[in-house]
């Protein structure tokens, strides 16, 4: 178990994040590690709406493409979709049990050795705009406290994604959702770029542009801008 | 599910007899048709700027339209640039400070909301599809819902007019597959070929297509390194 410190440590450093400067999706990348650490989980995702439920994956601790899958099955079927339909949370699934429920995420998350599975809703005023998903190779439980974290870090992330100011207006809201969804494309063909040009893996190529990043004072999104239109070189990038 | 809508309305405006009218020219009047606004245009966007119109219902949206491309400034220029909707509930109000011109002429024809969406897969901008009506307010949560699936549909619209060699087959146009492979393998064939992220994803369309594979199965092949490509005199092939 976390020690309150860390969980203290942990939100200061997400807080600290939202500056002026902040990369939405860099914001909600830190937030699925650090949900990891401390709910004790071996894999996070993050789930967001589109205005139309359409489900994407925003952030999450993993690369591999089978494990990515766990995600992007859930647009259609899973925890994430359930949590997201009721707007209440998913937790403590037995992937065991749980093959009528979902047969084929189920079957997919059994495959990659994950015994069971939590979704924490990411809430707006009575609207539910996405999902904190988690997953453990042991059998887990998490207590009423742990569900309490997982909801402070959806909260968060929420937080995060609405940073601008006017946000209660529905207009800014949708402008928003589309842009963050927009800019995690942008980021997926900046890093499928760096692979290509650089011949390193898709983690390591998403690793160095978040360092670049970083280092440099720039958002995710600008650094996988300019690494697009070639105004920022694999040498530029290795360098750093 | 929204991919369904999507393919709805896709289907709606390509199953129909061959009557000289183009694909985008379709979309923009059953946009208008399904939703509760005056009218409808689209534009095709570069990272310079406007680039043309591509279809307009009758009316004001045509001029809307051109203001935009002679002035280079308006929501769909906005939009473009930042790759976020912009939605003017009341274009009186909130439009002259931030685009003079584009606003004076606008009004003048009767314009009073516009509602300017990104035509855009990540880094590859395509154009804006601008929804306007002759009274103010702002667009429903489920119209604007139903908007973006109108968008989704002129998304796939233009990728597929980009794609000169499928020629006007609209059995090509298809519902872009928005998971992380297709846009990875779309850099990544970017970058080793030295080709532009548009031709990337016109070519592993194209291939999808033309294959039979799901263009998920073809990226995840391509990031593999089990797919490669080739050019020759005709142009870059997968293999």
């Amino acid at each position: 178990m976390n020690g309150p410190q860390r969980l203290a440590e942990v939100f200061v450093e997400l807080a600290d994040t939202l500056v002026d400067q902040f990369d939405v999706v860099d914001f909600l990348h830190v937030l699925t590690d650090r949900s990891v650490e401390l709910l004790r989980a071996d894999a996070a995702g993050l789930m967001l709406a589109d205005q139309r439920g359409n489900l994407q994956v925003m952030a999450s601790t993993v690369e591999r493409m089978r494990l990515l899958e766990l995600f992007e099955l859930q647009i259609s079927q899973g925890p994430c979709r359930d949590c997201f339909d009721s707007g209440e949370p998913v937790v403590n699934v037995d992937l065991r049990m749980a093959q009528q429920r979902w047969p084929e995420f189920t079957a997919a998350a059994v495959s990659v050795g994950f015994r069971s599975t939590h979704a924490i809703p990411m809430r707006l005023r009575g609207q539910i705009i996405g999902a904190l998903n988690l997953f453990t190779e042991q059998p887990a439980r998490l207590s009423a406290d742990d569900v309490a974290v997982g909801q402070a870090m959806a909260d968060i992330a929420t937080i995060g994604l609405l940073h601008e100011r006017n946000v209660h207006e529905q207009t800014v809201l949708s402008e928003q959702l589309q842009a963050a969804l927009n800019s995690r494309v942008l980021i997926e063909q900046a890093k499928g770029l760096l692979s290509g040009v650089a011949d390193v893996s898709i983690p390591e190529a998403f690793a160095t542009m978040r360092s670049h990043a970083r280092h440099h004072g720039m958002t995710l999104s600008a650094v996988a801008a300019s690494v697009i239109d070639g105004t920022l070189t694999v040498q530029d990038l290795v360098v750093s | 599910m929204t991919t369904s809508e999507v393919t709805q309305i896709l289907s709606a405006v390509i199953d129909v007899a061959d009557d000289g009218v183009s694909l985008p020219q379709r979309l923009v009047c059953a946009c208008a048709a399904a939703l509760p606004v005056t009218g409808v245009g689209m534009m095709l966007m570069t990272d310079a700027g406007p680039a043309g119109v591509v279809g307009a219902t009758s009316g004001p949206a045509m001029t809307m339209e051109n203001l935009q491309f002679t002035l280079g400034e308006g929501p769909c220029v906005d939009c473009s640039t930042t790759g976020r909707p912009v939605l003017v509930a009341d274009l009186a109000a909130s439009g002259p400070p931030r685009w003079p011109a584009f606003s004076a002429g606008a009004l003048d024809v009767g314009i009073r909301a516009i509602f300017a969406l990104p035509l855009r897969v990540g880094a590859i901008r395509l154009g804006v599809l601008d929804l306007y009506r002759d009274a103010p307010g702002p667009l429903p949560a489920e119209d604007l819902a139903h908007a973006l699936s109108f968008a989704d549909a002129a998304t796939a619209v233009l990728l597929h007019l980009q794609a000169h060699d499928s020629g006007d087959d609209p059995a090509g146009v298809v519902v872009i597959d928005d998971r992380a492979a297709v846009h990875q393998a779309t850099g990544f064939i970017a970058g080793r070929a030295g080709m532009s992220m548009t031709q990337a994803l016109v070519l592993l369309r194209a291939r999808s297509f033309a294959s039979g594979q799901l263009i998920h199965d073809l990226a995840e092949s391509v990031l593999a390194g089990e797919l490669w490509f080739s050019t020759d005199e005709t142009g870059i092939h997968l293999h």
